[in-house]
């Protein structure tokens, strides 16, 4: 009886030791590649190399952001790359035409009205979300080949092109857009409505209808948010790219789901975090960076984007399950 | 066909309707092209077409009949075609490197085996979810395909390979014996043998049939080989039909399977469906293709029509309750 009793408080304890587990694992990560890298590339540590790196990871955040908050309620959002194409396409047609603001918003718009779909789908279409984005990440491809007509947009206004390729006390802009992003994005999760809604939705769906939360409008805003970051980073690339073409989207999903992986953020939704997610895209970054330092063909990129994903949740699943003591 | 507590005359009444209320999204979306396509094209109700229509389907039905297995059991294969990619390139590099057929052939499938097997497993016994793995196969696969040919296509293949498209035998089309064989041999097993009814179990409910003591895992990482080893069978269809093989050749297939698996009024959960709907369901994917390419309508809107009747289909069929 004693030994019961004294066993109830363990399931909290053995959560934060999941955190800490996701936490230590991911900085001996950081650590051992940064050694490696050292000692095998001298290059790797310069300020400039160090700089590109952060810029890389900037990046790789942003892309990956809004998935995270999606992948925190247990859905999914495969569409996000083809999102983020559509919506360079169709601000990188409008900017490069001088239009800078209109061009500003139909990027951001694109992003909300894909978002917006794929939210009522998944809510009143009651279609399981990786279908669903799955089906929207071919109609935005569509969409953007069929606006592109297969040509090349190019030479945006050097305005413009400071948010990707601008520096701030030598910083680069994306860093520090990333971080503001970041802590938004925190403070939203722990500090909001919606933040504890996506938790609560993610832990036990069920549990969070039955509260009387209104969990529909909340996803599908969530889908929506996704859709919006899509179109925002859709910005930021091409200012740093300097260019626009339809496939410009197409091999940024799976790096953006081993962020998410990699940041430690359940599949399953409810567990995780935006914090984990810029240390996911900071890994993420050095191993790019290791692979172009280090002369790897881009061919391997995505098997080892692939790699990382499996071996990331294999890790957590099994590492995690033994702390938790469960397993889903 | 469906359990009804109904009066046996009131059953005869409405069994017609009950066919055509219960008969999933493909039949509806078939019909409907086959309307439009009889008025827009005079070129679709040829045999000619016809033909090329089936031919076109050879491939996806095969595919699509593995992806079944896969989503009767509450999974998902996004790997399937990126593996037919890898399957192409490699039985394609073995051809013309001068390796007997019977070598490529025992590759490709072995590459079909070790892919499913690795899904299967991370799925099965690490309890990982499906969509996430099959992403890293594919990321994995697609990988290894590029690396193998630099990024370029396989050509120059023997003239006997293109049998595997071209080939006649008895008056029919090599594909489509393919497609038949492969469709008897799933049908025997999925309904015909234990593993077939451990599949229905595994969507239906995996933890009771873990209780009885049975080796799930097994059965259960079966499913994600076969589907393996399917694509394989199908990656010498297509590498013939279009004469060499390229890394990509199988992009966006995957996306085709799952359409016709969901059309053909499998669902994603609790393992309700079957195998007869899927071949409805490649045919309508196809049709809708082969009509939009005579109705000249670009790639890139094909791309993002087939989205939109999917997801709409898909739709249907959950809001009248026949998935969810």
């Amino acid at each position: 009886m004693t030994a019961q009793i004294g066993r109830l408080p363990a399931p909290a304890v053995r959560r934060i030791d999941y955190g800490v587990f996701v936490v230590l694992s991911r900085l001996v990560a950081i650590i051992a590649l940064v050694v490696v890298l050292a000692i095998l590339s001298p290059q790797f540590l310069t300020w400039g190399n160090a700089s590109n790196v952060l810029r890389q990871a900037s990046l790789q955040f942003l892309m990956a952001a809004g998935l995270t908050l999606v992948v925190l309620t247990g859905g999914i959002d495969l569409a996000i790359g083809a999102i983020l194409g559509l919506a360079a396409c169709l601000s990188a047609a409008l900017i490069s035409q001088g239009h800078l603001v209109w061009g500003i918003v139909a990027g951001l718009s694109a992003g909300l009205a894909a978002g917006s779909v794929n939210g009522l789908l998944v809510t009143v279409g009651r279609i399981p979300p990786f279908i669903a984005t799955y089906g929207m990440l071919w109609i935005a491809h569509g969409l953007g080949y069929v606006f592109m007509k297969g040509e090349v947009i190019y030479g945006l206004p050097d305005g413009f092109r400071l948010i990707g390729a601008g520096f701030v006390w030598g910083i680069p802009v994306p860093v520090v857009i990333a971080v503001v992003l970041l802590v938004v994005l925190h403070v939203m999760l722990h500090g909001t409505v919606l933040g504890r809604a996506i938790y609560a939705i993610g832990g036990n769906p069920n549990a969070a209808r039955l509260s009387g939360m209104p969990v529909r409008p909340r996803l599908i805003i969530v889908y929506a948010l996704s859709g919006v970051l899509s179109g925002f980073a859709a910005l930021i690339v091409i200012a740093r790219v300097n260019a626009a073409d339809a496939s410009i989207g197409e091999d940024l999903l799976l790096p953006a789901i081993a962020t998410v992986c990699l940041g430690g953020t359940s599949l399953f939704g409810g567990v995780g975090g935006i914090a984990g997610t810029a240390i996911g895209a900071l890994i993420l970054a050095l191993v790019v960076n290791g692979m172009n330092l280090l002369g790897v063909q881009t061919f391997w990129q995505s098997g080892v984007m692939g790699a990382i994903i499996l071996i990331s949740v294999l890790a957590d699943q099994v590492g995690g399950a033994r702390l938790i003591g469960k397993r889903s | 066909m469906t359990e009804t507590t109904l009066h046996p005359q009131l059953i005869q009444r409405s069994a017609a309707l009950e066919i055509l209320k219960n008969a999933p999204g493909a039949f509806y979306l078939l019909a409907l092209i086959g309307i439009v396509l009889a008025f827009g094209t005079p070129g679709f109700f040829t045999v000619a077409n016809l033909t090329n229509v089936a031919l076109q389907v050879a491939v996806l039905s095969i595919v699509a009949l593995g992806m079944t297995l896969v989503i009767l059991t509450e999974g998902i294969d996004l790997s399937l075609g990126p593996v037919l990619g890898l399957c192409g390139v490699a039985a394609s590099l073995m051809v013309v490197a001068g390796y007997p057929l019977i070598g490529a052939v025992a590759v490709a499938i072995g590459i079909g085996v070790t892919s499913g097997l690795l899904n299967g497993s991370l799925i099965a016994a690490a309890g990982l979810p499906p969509f996430i793995v099959t992403l890293g196969t594919f990321g994995i696969a697609q990988s290894i395909a590029t690396v193998l040919t630099r990024g370029d296509s396989v050509v120059q293949l023997p003239a006997y390979y293109r049998w595997f498209n071209d080939g006649v035998f008895l008056a029919v089309p090599v594909p489509i014996w393919a497609t038949a064989a492969v469709f008897a041999v799933t049908w025997i097993l999925l309904y015909r043998t234990k593993f077939g009814r451990y599949v229905f179990a595994i969507g239906g409910n995996r933890q009771a049939l873990k209780l009885a003591g049975t080796y799930v895992n097994v059965y259960h990482i079966a499913v994600y080989v076969y589907a393996g080893v399917l694509t394989a069978v199908a990656s010498f269809i297509m590498t013939a039909r279009m004469n060499a093989a390229h890394p990509t050749i199988g992009v966006g297939l995957e996306f085709d399977a799952i359409a016709a698996v969901i059309l053909g009024g499998t669902s994603f959960e609790k393992g309700h469906g079957g195998i007869a709907g899927t071949i409805v369901g490649a045919l309508a994917v196809g049709v809708l293709r082969n009509g939009l390419n005579l109705l000249e309508v670009g790639t890139e809107w094909q791309v993002a029509i087939v989205g939109v009747v999917i997801i709409t289909a898909v739709g249907l069929d959950s809001i009248r309750g026949l998935n969810t």
